[in-house]
């Protein structure tokens, strides 16, 4: 999984689709961190109320805890952040990738869309066990797995120079 | 040979050309972002300069609490130890032992229960409880027992309190210098006068008085003797009340000539079916003394209607004033602290006994109650041309909160928005302002969206769970914030008295803004007996 496949490399079609993916993902996650930084009122905590299922209780105790709830926060904001500055430049994007994924599932899992479910905050679409928060997870695989930073992206000036 | 080197170093420039190129490939993706988003941040701020720099005087949150040496010791007294009188003892810093157990559980076993916390975390108000006066027995002891509970602000109590059966004992006692009194209303009057001439200070618990006479005569007796008197309405210490009255006095409304408020609630509790303690008999309860000041006499009996008034008194005018002085004062009171609107010139007043009735409910009710559960009334203020339009459901909790509508924006309070429940107020322009025509024209106001939101503890989360609980929670009756912190506004009222006790000063919801809101509120219940509009009269000080 290091590095791409040749058969990608060779056919631009495929690979610049996965550097746009890349990027388009990335820009999302920037966003996302920087328009929570600089919300002086952004809280993770009306989300992690509305926390249902298996994670719920640790959701509630999150809140609960101003010192947790500040980490949570921190960590969301900053994670963001960094995870789409990663994606987006092409910089350390394996593990940009990974955490991003970690992300979008812990957001899947605190809420998922599944049977019997009901949230207080109305959602932005229609969804059924899948939402685009598993979709971004996917995606973010995808991406691990076809890390295309090494050829277009900072991390080619880090790559091994055979 | 050098030809063949040239060649290759300037397939190597070339090599590393590309390799940059490539490296560096979505940098330019990083600029375009950067330049949006400052692009995005300068479009708001100057959305934001447009709407709030011109319109509102920012000011930092106000200031309420005073930094006021406690150091004189005050020794009070509680007469009245029910529900609200246990929780205004609870602002002065002393709670049962019971209710410090159940609260520290509750927090134990719900993280998002803050009482306990919010409890201990008050400030120390330097105060004794030493006098405990009630009616029923259990609840003397109740006051007694919160009086000796060493969990409290500040840890063990320096007194402890002594029982009396009648509200002149107690204020027989030299050592007490102020006294709570949360009686049911028919008593208010009566115990505040008394208390005033003894040279007690007084917190009243609202409504002031049950009848207009009686806010009279309450008016009067502070005046003479220049005791200090606080009337129990904690709103006046809520943040977000003060911030309202400052967009108000700022015009920000434009000319306001309505303003509405509601009360919802839907559940027996909410229309004062409360619980009949099984302790209640005629050996526990003097009921002779109970019903004294009121209008009808009803013998004991056999107890049952009268343990249902005792426990449940707001259901009757022989007691108390049901919707008018329990939930109408309150926002009357809010909209004065806002606007300043003092006594109305005109009152109407209609509504019925609609739902909870003996037939709906026999498992609940034994005996009718005359109080309205659909009650609205009219104050008419020709002189600021205003009108106030109350508006109360107990059958219905659907959040209308309540609302003041200005000619170029519209502030709404509590209640339901398009973004959820709002526990501060939204304020939106009017499409039609003439004040905003320019920002409405250009764009930069857009009435389907708040101009200004006031959410305080926004990032603060609170197990707020019963129903009753949320309706005030909405009117920010059950905690206010100050430097984001949650407090209880009860106890920055008690503290306020206390503070100005000390001070000589006037407290926030002193007699002359007291006496508004019990002539509005008895000029409504009046309108309401008599079914006809009922007319101030400054000068005679009469109801016409």
């Amino acid at each position: 999984m290091a590095s791409l496949h040749s058969s990608i490399k060779e056919n631009d079609f495929q690979f610049y689709g996965l550097v746009v993916l890349r990027v388009l993902i990335g820009w999302h996650f920037l966003y996302e961190g920087v328009s929570k930084l600089i919300n002086p009122y952004w809280s993770s905590a009306a989300y992690l109320l509305d926390s249902k299922w298996i994670f719920s209780g640790l959701a509630k105790t999150i809140v609960s805890n101003p010192t947790l709830l500040t980490i949570s926060d921190n960590v969301n904001m900053w994670g963001l952040t960094l995870v789409g500055a990663s994606l987006l430049l092409g910089l350390f994007s394996k593990y940009g990738s990974l955490a991003g994924m970690t992300f979008v599932c812990l957001y899947y899992l605190f809420a998922p869309p599944l049977l019997g479910l009901e949230y207080g905050r109305p959602g932005e679409g229609s969804y059924l066990i899948v939402n685009k928060n598993l979709i971004e997870a996917c995606a973010l695989w995808v991406l691990y797995c076809f890390p295309t930073s090494q050829i277009i992206g900072l991390d080619r000036f880090f790559k091994d120079s055979k | 040979m050098s030809k063949k080197k040239t060649t290759k170093s300037s397939k190597n420039t070339n090599l590393e050309r590309r390799d940059l190129i490539k490296g560096l490939a979505t940098v330019p993706v990083a600029g375009v972002f950067l330049v949006n988003l400052w692009r995005k941040m300068k479009r708001d701020a100057t959305k934001k300069a447009n709407l709030l720099s011109d319109l509102v005087q920012e000011k930092s949150a106000p200031n309420v609490v005073r930094s006021l040496s406690n150091s004189r010791h005050l020794n009070i007294g509680i007469i009245g130890y029910g529900g609200r009188g246990g929780h205004l003892v609870r602002g002065a810093g002393f709670a049962t032992k019971g209710w410090t157990d159940t609260v520290y559980k509750n927090a134990q076993k719900n993280k998002l229960d803050k009482q306990f916390d919010t409890f201990m975390s008050q400030e120390d108000l330097n105060c004794s409880l030493i006098g405990v006066c009630d009616l029923f027995d259990n609840n003397a002891e109740l006051g007694i027992n919160a009086s000796q509970n060493e969990i409290r602000p500040g840890g063990m109590p320096k007194n402890t309190a002594t029982r009396y059966r009648t509200h002149e004992e107690l204020l027989a006692n030299d050592n007490i210098d102020a006294v709570i009194i949360a009686t049911p209303d028919h008593w208010h009057a009566q115990i505040t006068i008394d208390a005033a001439k003894a040279g007690k200070h007084v917190y009243c618990e609202k409504g002031m008085t049950r009848t207009f006479d009686e806010a009279i005569k309450v008016y009067d007796a502070v005046k003479e003797t220049g005791i200090t008197f606080q009337l129990g309405h904690q709103n006046r210490q809520v943040e977000a009340n003060e911030k309202a009255r400052q967009i108000y006095e700022q015009g920000l409304l434009g000319p306001v000539n309505l303003v509405e408020l509601t009360t919802n609630r839907n559940s027996p509790w909410g229309a004062w079916y409360w619980g009949i303690h099984p302790d209640g008999n005629n050996k526990t309860i003097d009921w002779e003394r109970f019903q004294q000041p009121s209008p009808n006499k009803l013998p004991w009996g056999n107890g049952k209607e009268a343990l249902e008034r005792f426990f449940r008194w707001r259901c009757w005018f022989d007691y108390g004033t049901g919707l008018s002085g329990d939930l109408l004062s309150h926002d009357f009171d809010t909209i004065n602290q806002i606007m300043d609107i003092g006594i109305p010139k005109y009152v109407t007043s209609s509504g019925g006994i609609y739902h909870y009735t003996k037939k709906n409910y026999p498992d609940i009710i034994g005996y009718d109650r005359d109080v309205p559960d659909v009650w609205n009334a009219t104050f008419e203020y020709p002189e600021r041309d205003l009108t106030l339009l109350y508006s109360a459901s107990l059958s219905s909790s659907n959040p209308r909160g309540n609302r003041i509508m200005g000619h170029d924006a519209t502030m709404q309070m509590g209640g339901q928005s398009g973004g959820g429940s709002i526990h501060g107020f939204v304020v939106t322009a009017d499409e039609l302002s003439t004040q905003y025509k320019d920002r409405l024209d250009s764009g930069i106001i857009n009435p389907n969206y708040p101009i200004y939101t006031y959410s305080p503890g926004s990032k603060q989360i609170d197990g707020v769970t019963s129903a009753t609980s949320r309706y005030f929670a909405q009117k920010g009756l059950l905690y206010t914030y100050r430097e984001g912190k949650r407090v209880d506004p009860t106890h920055l009222h008690v503290k306020d008295w206390l503070d100005s006790i000390r001070e000589g000063s006037q407290p926030r919801c002193n007699i002359d803004v007291g006496f508004h809101e019990a002539v509005a509120c008895a000029m409504a219940t009046e309108s309401y007996l008599k079914g006809r509009r009922i007319e101030w009269d400054p000068v005679n000080r009469k109801l016409i």
